[in-house]
Order: structure tokens, then C-alpha cells, then sequence
């Protein structure tokens, strides 16, 4: 495997949720080091295709590698820190920022073999990392929801993957919030991580990212350097919350109508 | 409290209680956060029909409940994975076919009848023998044993799926383990309380440790605790009050959540709040 193997690679990439087509022939690849961003309107498949690039989603036709391998046959999957929308409560049992941090060291770790000295001092980083070390053995259920996402970010900072893949990090995230990722994914960038996420805007994030790809109906319909934000949406403190992420907008007006950059 | 253990039926009773005290609120934790807490109910009623099948062939029908819950375990959660009919519809068809079976196949074994399911269904912890002590105690350690193991694992999966999916983690291998384990864990608790109040072992501690702890460790632990005081102090109390332990297991299990209830709300109303930069 040589050093510059690419990530991600998908080709023909088609995925139906209900039998409806939602990612409809995509081919992307994303090389290490990569910080991209995944733009687009509801229901444009930005979600289903980190979902499918990670195998999580399974692919009508085409193909899709990761680090070379199918998702089905990847091992390596320490090399992966997955970033999902928000924090699953499940059935409530409390649970502490530690404990959700620390179970981000999982596929580092060996079954039968107690969490060692590494395990604690990576989750201790990952905890000062996110502003959040004060508050280690405080239930997650009491935080807020920009305090959550930062806890999840925490995750996977805990696992020391090489590539990032966050679902909408942004979203409903408090402008401290924002700026604390901005950041944390500064540093990772200078250490030459690879950053794949979905956004709706950038806000603070946008000296960071490296190329966009934009999607429309399930197409890659931009793929370059991050397109402008245009209309309310480039205003300052503009808050913008999608609770209904993979719907499909009932207006034909999407609020994220970019042309491509020529 | 001394008189009690004198008799050898409740030795062997009070081994068997705090055996399943133990064991099933540890695996009921992770239902609990799994959103599987009626699981316990939908194995515990197909096992019904494991114990009739032990009547109706000759075997030790806890060893054909073990068997048949199993089964029905791995079936719900097949049937859960497949995402199509919801979790809750797939149990209900358990409950009915469970039952159904059982009383069906109690009528059809040579001197069989829905009394006999009577003690299976309500539990009968006096009546445990020494095999059965043995039995419950080889099983309660594989419940144990399955949580210290595989706890880490099963503590991602039970968060987020995905999360473990995406983490390179076995999740139909724990999902299937998880179910399993809840089979075995009825099994055990069968001679106790009775299939139809099993699943109350499962979540009523946990339910009472969530109202208190901060941590998942710290709730798995103190439902533990409190699932320990409730069948033992259950059990103790049916010696001298003569009513079914079964019964009176749960009452106390869920005077335990009453209180926890009232409690866990002076605690945190006590608890300094903190703010985040």
C-alpha cells in the first residue's frame, strides 16, 4: 500500500433508498491530506453518500474502496474517525462525556485487553482538544447540542484516525461551537489528516476546505474549489438548522442553487 | 432472617435469586439503551413454548426453554435487522405465537395441562433443585462473562449502530450475542419470577439506576445493586408474608424505582450547574 493511496474511491457510485435513486452515478475520489466538503440542498444525497463512501449504505450498482478495499473487506478501520449528525440517546441511560469519548478508542483496542495508558492519555487529549476535560464525568444528557457535537468530535479526535469523516458538524452549532471546530480541524489539517464533511454553509470553516463538491439530485454537479456563499446564507450569525436533513425540498427553489465555477 | 436459611430449599432459592439479581439487570442495561427493554417479554413468552416442547418430548424443559428461546431471540432480532417490520410488531407476534404454542403443546403431552405451565409462567423458586441451582449458575456466569467481554463492543453498539458499523465492530455478531444472552438470561430467571415478569428484572433496576447515576458503568452497577436487594429481599420477605416471590420481587423492585425516583430529583436539583465556557 503505498502512501499516497487514495481514500476514497467511488465510481458509478448509485444507491435507491425506497426504490428511489438518490445518488445516481457519482465517481469521486479523495486523495490523503484532502480537506473536502460535501455541499448541497436537502435531498441532494449529501448525507447517503459519506453513508455509502463508508459502506454504511449499500450501493445498487457501481463500487467504492476504502484505503483500496471494499468496505465489506476493510480492516483498518482505526484509520476512520466517523462523525455522525448528532448524539443518539438510545434508551437514556446516562452516560458521561469520558465514557462517550473513550469508546472512540474501540477499534484500537483488543478484546480482553483492559483500556492501557495510550487509551487514557488520547482521550485525555481529545477531551482538552474540544474545551471539554473540565466536564469529563458529566452525563452528555445535560449538554447542549453544540456541547454534544464537540463530544462526538472528541470521538473520534480519541481514536487517532487518519481521515475525517463528519455528517453536518455545523449544523445547530452555537458560533463558539463553530469556531472551536474551525480550530480543532486546523490542527488536524497541519498534521495531515483528510477531512471529508457535509456542510450546508461553512462559516469559519471555509479558509480550510480544500475543494467542494456540490451535489444536486443525486449528481456531482461542482467539484472544485468551495463555491461562495450566496444570499442570507453568506450574512454573519446566519443560523441555519435542517432538521429534516433528508427530505426533499418541496420548493424547486433551493436556498443552495450554485452554477458551477467555470 | 437466621430460621431462613436453615431450610435447603431456600438456600438453594436465595443462590438462585441473587444469581439472576445479578445477571439480569447487567445484560438489561444494554437493552435498556438498545430500546429493547420489552425484549426480555418476547423471548420470555417463546420460551413458554420451549418448556411445553420439554413436556411434550420428555427433556428437561429447561433445557428446551434455553433451546427454543434462543431460537425465538435470534428470530427477533433477524427479523429487527431486516428493518421492514418494526421492532415492536415483531415482539407482539412473538408474544401471541409464544403463548399459543406453549398451551398448545402442555395439551397435547402425556398429562399435561396449563397448570403445569402455571409454575413456569409465575415462577416456583421453591421448588429449585440442586441441578437447577448448578444450571442457574453456569448460566448467570456465561450472562457475566458475555458483559465483562464483550461490554466495550456492546457499549458503542448500543449508543450508535452506525458509529459501530463504521468502527469496524462484528454488529450482527453483537446484536445476535445481545439477544442471545437476553435468552439465556430469562432461562435463569424463569424459576424465579416466572416468564411473565422476567423482562421486570431486566429494566426495572436499570430504570431505577438511571434516575441516580451519571455514568453507563455506574448504572450498570447500581441496577445490579438494586436488582440483588429485590430478589433476594423479595424472596426473603415471601418466607414470611406467604405470597408468591415472584410477585413480590417486582413490587419491591418497583417501590426501589418510586424512591429512586423521588431521590434521583433531589439529586441533581442539589447539583451544583455548571457552565461552559
Amino acid at each position: 500500500m503505498t502512501s499516497n493511496q487514495a481514500v476514497f474511491t467511488m465510481s458509478g457510485g448509485q444507491v435507491n433508498l425506497d426504490r428511489r435513486p438518490v445518488l445516481r452515478g457519482i465517481d469521486l475520489t479523495i486523495r490523503p491530506g484532502e480537506v473536502v466538503t460535501v455541499l448541497g440542498a436537502n435531498g441532494s444525497g449529501k448525507s447517503t453518500l459519506i453513508r455509502a463512501l463508508l459502506g454504511l449504505t449499500p450501493m445498487s450498482a457501481g463500487t467504492t474502496l476504502l484505503y483500496g478495499t471494499p468496505p465489506a473487506r476493510f480492516r483498518q478501520w482505526w484509520r476512520i474517525g466517523y462523525v455522525p449528525q448528532r448524539l443518539s440517546v438510545g434508551g437514556g441511560v446516562p452516560t458521561t462525556i469520558r465514557e462517550v469519548v473513550a469508546s472512540g478508542r474501540i477499534s484500537r483496542q483488543r478484546r480482553l485487553r483492559p483500556a492501557g495508558a495510550a487509551d487514557r492519555a488520547a482521550t485525555a487529549r481529545a477531551l482538552t482538544a474540544v474545551g471539554l476535560a473540565h466536564r469529563a464525568g458529566d452525563p452528555v444528557q445535560a449538554l447542549s447540542g453544540g456541547q454534544q457535537q464537540r463530544v462526538l468530535i472528541a470521538r473520534a479526535l480519541a481514536g487517532e484516525p487518519d481521515t475525517f469523516v463528519m455528517d453536518e458538524p455545523t449544523a445547530g452549532v452555537d458560533a463558539a461551537s463553530q469556531r472551536l471546530l474551525a480550530d480543532t480541524l486546523a490542527g488536524l489539517v497541519e498534521r495531515g489528516k483528510t477531512v471529508l464533511l457535509v456542510a450546508h454553509e461553512l462559516g469559519p470553516l471555509e479558509p480550510l476546505v480544500t475543494r467542494a463538491v456540490v451535489l444536486r439530485d443525486g449528481f456531482v454537479c461542482h467539484d472544485g474549489p468551495p463555491p461562495p456563499a450566496v444570499g442570507t446564507h453568506a450574512l454573519p450569525g446566519h443560523d441555519h438548522v435542517h432538521p429534516h436533513a433528508d427530505e426533499k425540498p418541496l420548493s424547486p427553489l433551493s436556498p443552495l442553487d450554485w452554477r458551477p465555477t467555470p | 432472617m437466621i430460621e431462613l436459611v436453615q431450610f435447603g430449599f431456600m438456600q438453594r432459592a436465595l443462590i438462585a435469586a441473587l444469581l439472576v439479581g445479578l445477571a439480569a439487570p447487567a445484560i438489561g442495561t444494554f437493552m435498556v439503551q438498545r430500546r429493547l427493554a420489552l425484549l426480555g417479554d418476547g423471548i420470555g413468552h417463546v420460551a413458554l413454548t420451549g418448556v411445553a416442547l420439554g413436556f411434550l418430548t420428555g427433556t428437561t424443559p429447561v433445557l428446551t426453554a434455553v433451546v427454543v428461546a434462543a431460537l425465538g431471540a435470534v428470530a427477533i432480532e433477524l427479523v429487527r435487522e431486516r428493518g421492514r417490520t418494526s421492532g415492536d410488531v415483531a415482539l407482539a407476534l412473538l408474544f401471541y405465537g409464544g403463548i399459543a404454542g406453549g398451551v398448545l403443546l402442555i395439551s397435547l403431552a402425556p398429562g399435561g395441562s396449563n397448570s403445569t405451565l402455571m409454575s413456569y409462567l409465575f415462577g416456583s423458586i421453591s421448588s429449585v433443585s440442586v441441578e437447577d441451582v448448578w444450571v442457574i449458575a453456569l448460566l448467570a456466569v456465561a450472562v457475566l462473562g458475555v458483559v465483562i467481554l464483550f461490554g466495550r463492543e456492546l457499549y458503542v453498539l448500543c449508543q450508535d449502530e452506525e458509529v459501530a458499523r463504521a468502527a469496524g465492530l462484528p454488529v450482527r455478531f453483537l446484536s445476535l450475542l445481545i439477544a442471545v444472552t437476553a435468552a439465556l438470561t430469562v432461562v435463569i430467571a424463569m424459576r424465579v419470577v416466572g416468564l411473565l415478569l422476567v423482562s421486570a428484572l431486566m429494566v426495572v433496576p436499570v430504570a431505577t439506576g438511571q434516575q441516580l447515576a451519571r455514568s453507563f458503568r455506574g448504572t450498570m452497577l447500581l441496577s445490579m445493586l438494586f436488582g440483588v436487594i429485590a430478589t433476594v429481599g423479595g424472596l426473603g420477605s415471601s418466607f414470611y408474608v406467604k405470597v408468591p416471590p415472584g410477585a413480590i420481587i417486582v413490587v419491591v423492585a418497583l417501590g426501589g424505582f418510586v424512591l429512586a425516583l423521588g431521590l434521583g430529583r433531589f439529586v441533581r436539583r442539589s447539583r451544583p450547574q455548571e457552565s461552559i465556557p
